[in-house]
């Protein structure tokens, strides 16, 4: 979503965003006219008239899981984006909670008395990359 | 889901259920409640937002992606660099 028109979303699509992956990205390209939503979301930029990078994983329920907001010069980093969705997916499954640095398969955390004090057991710092 | 008519200009409903700000400058006080909205662990903000998709234009809710993982993405403009 981005302040631009849904026709510029079309020539950006066609004219340079196929160029890129073939057949074009997959995704709806939503029309933020004046900036409203991105205002609502925390994203807009007054003085510039656009929204910044935010980044918003809502869940099933419509309930914002994670966020992420980078100024305009940094871009994301799709691999993370796609760990959160798994990690968020496990845990709302499971019920368990996912340690730092989280890969599906790893160990994961079962939050209760037992586990006070003994997290240093079964999780390294060396597991948080 | 609304088809929106190919006119130059056509309101897209923007944000659902938010109040709108009366007048061309609202209060800091407006502003802020603005922005408080989008929070983790409370409900995204409704909206309707005018989309290209799939090589045709269709306006999109929110809500309608209820049951659903949504990831929702805001970028600066279309044709910049990053």
């Amino acid at each position: 979503m981005s302040v631009d028109s849904r026709f510029t979303h079309k020539i950006w699509q066609e004219e340079e965003l196929s160029k890129m992956v073939k057949g074009g990205v997959p995704f709806a390209m939503l029309s933020d006219a004046g900036g409203r939503i991105g205002k609502v979301y925390g994203v807009y930029d007054e003085a510039a008239g656009v929204d910044i990078r935010g980044r918003f994983l809502i869940d099933p329920d419509g309930v914002i899981q994670a966020m992420e907001v980078l100024t305009p010069a940094v871009g994301r980093n799709v691999a993370e984006l796609i760990r959160q969705v798994k990690a968020f997916q496990h845990v709302r499954k499971t019920g368990e909670a996912t340690p730092s640095g989280w890969q599906p398969g790893r160990v994961t955390l079962k939050p209760g008395p037992n586990l006070v004090g003994k997290v240093w057991e079964i999780w390294k710092p060396d597991m948080a990359f | 889901m609304s088809q929106p008519k190919d006119s130059c200009v056509e309101p897209a409903g923007g944000p659902i259920g938010v109040p709108e700000t009366e007048g061309q400058q609202p209060t800091t006080t407006q502003k802020e409640e603005l922005r408080m909205l989008a929070q983790v662990g409370k409900p995204a903000p409704d909206f309707e937002a005018s989309a290209f998709v799939k090589g045709g234009f269709e306006n999109i809710r929110l809500s309608n992606y209820k049951g659903k993982w949504v990831v929702l993405c805001f970028y600066p403009g279309d044709f910049t660099f990053v």
